[in-house]
């Protein structure tokens, strides 16, 4: 395998080969806990940290581990990270973990974990496994924060709880799109978002996988 | 009765996984291209959400809360913690004796499931589910009533987004739009229609 740059490797999942837009993992969190944009931070340090810490561990007992058996050493390792995570986060964090319920749990099924695992970090040294990682938490968290910053600021007008667009009920201009806060509106938006990217990247578009034809009825008249 | 029938339609439309809840998403968006695959998807879903639900329920209740160890004389164990790591090998496990048990005795569903039953264990719909009755306290029985609910609105859900699918072959759609954008903003529009659901209570 030729040789990985650490820096290809750190910041081609943010763009280029982002996990949520392209590779279509780890989308169900991606939705759920983007009302609101700190709550969104935490799941994305929680992901973070959790990706990077399992490819890394993934990595270092790489040899070791019997093929037949990974996927299951795999996902003990991850869940055994998340119950450090969520333990972590009813200790000092105590509200917003209860916002998140469970999705901190969920982290576990959170493909993009298990993938990196299994399609990087079984193949690569550990440095390199961290940095994918964390390239690919960082992607994730990306898109994670666009969307949530859209859906607070349109939905409540704050952004991280501030004030951005004063509403309408309170003496300001903004009345808000209560749709923003509904659970729709996260499709829509990643729907617009994986739009855009394939439109500043279009290697990304997909094939059709039937060919139009065009319309050539004449006219009557 | 009438508590339990409310307890499986609210969770079919009401709390849909899918469109509510966003659980399951990612085999949701890639096996949802032909209508068949998606029904057989939908019942593995269905029925490894009715048994690995109650299960997980049972050794949540008499091994991992707080003091049901007191049957076997430690009233002050606590084991909730080792939650995640027990629910995920239960439901590794019941997947892997369902795909054996169905090999051996029941060998048309078996192969009308096929591939789907292994990509189960990574649906997060599944550990979802279980981790919702333990947040929401059910008892046994409600459990057996969530799990079925469940499992029939993911059902129902990934079933009715691949007959759209199915018919979105016929349309001219913008490039960067095309498969997965569209896709998303297909289930944008079926969850806005799901939501009309939530106002109804029983």
């Amino acid at each position: 395998m030729a040789e990985l740059k650490t820096k290809d490797v750190l910041f081609g999942p943010i763009l280029h080969n982002n996990p949520i837009a392209l590779q279509i993992l780890g989308i169900c969190s991606a939705l759920a806990v983007t009302s609101s944009v700190t709550v969104s931070l935490v799941m994305c340090a929680s992901v973070i940290a959790v990706t990077c810490a399992s490819n890394f561990a993934v990595s270092l007992i790489r040899k070791q581990i019997p093929s037949s058996i990974r996927i299951i050493v795999q996902m003990t390792i991850i869940a055994s990270l998340v119950i450090v995570v969520d333990q972590f986060l009813k200790a000092f964090a105590y509200e917003i973990s209860k916002q998140l319920s469970v999705f901190v749990g969920l982290i576990i099924t959170n493909c993009i974990i298990l993938g990196r695992a299994e399609g990087f970090a079984m193949q690569n040294g550990p440095w390199l496994s961290f940095v994918d990682g964390l390239g690919n938490g960082l992607g994730y968290s990306l898109i994670l924060i666009v969307v949530a910053t859209f859906r607070e600021v349109l939905g409540a007008g704050t952004w991280m709880g501030y004030t951005v667009l004063p509403l309408a009920s309170e003496g300001g201009f903004y009345v808000p799109n209560g749709l923003m806060l509904l659970p729709p509106s996260a499709f829509f938006l990643i729907g617009f978002f994986i739009w855009a990217v394939r439109i500043w990247d279009p290697d990304q578009i997909e094939e059709e996988e039937f060919e139009m034809q065009p319309h050539k009825v004449r006219e009557a008249f | 009765m009438e508590h339990y029938i409310s307890l499986i339609l609210q969770a079919i439309f009401v709390e849909n996984l899918a469109l509510a809840f966003f659980l399951g998403m990612c085999t949701f968006l890639a096996i949802s291209k032909k209508v068949e695959a998606a029904l057989g998807l939908g019942i593995a879903v269905v029925v490894v959400l009715t048994i690995s639900v109650p299960v997980n329920n049972l050794i949540y209740n008499y091994v991992l809360r707080d003091g049901a160890l007191s049957w076997a004389g430690l009233p002050n164990m606590n084991l909730s913690f080792l939650g995640l790591l027990t629910y995920i090998g239960v439901i590794a496990a019941l997947v892997q004796i369902l795909e054996m048990f169905l090999d051996r005795y029941v060998p048309a569903l078996y192969s009308a499931l096929g591939v789907f039953l292994p990509l189960i264990t990574v649906n997060c719909a599944i550990l979802g589910a279980s981790l919702f009755m333990v947040e929401r306290d059910y008892a046994f029985g409600e459990s057996v009533a969530y799990g079925f609910g469940a499992g029939v609105g993911w059902a129902l859900a990934i079933v009715a987004l691949a007959g759209i699918r199915e018919k979105l072959k016929y349309s001219d759609v913008p490039p960067g739009l095309r498969g997965l954008g569209i896709t998303f903003i297909t289930v944008g529009l079926m969850s806005l229609g799901f939501m009309s659901f939530s106002g109804i209570s029983l």
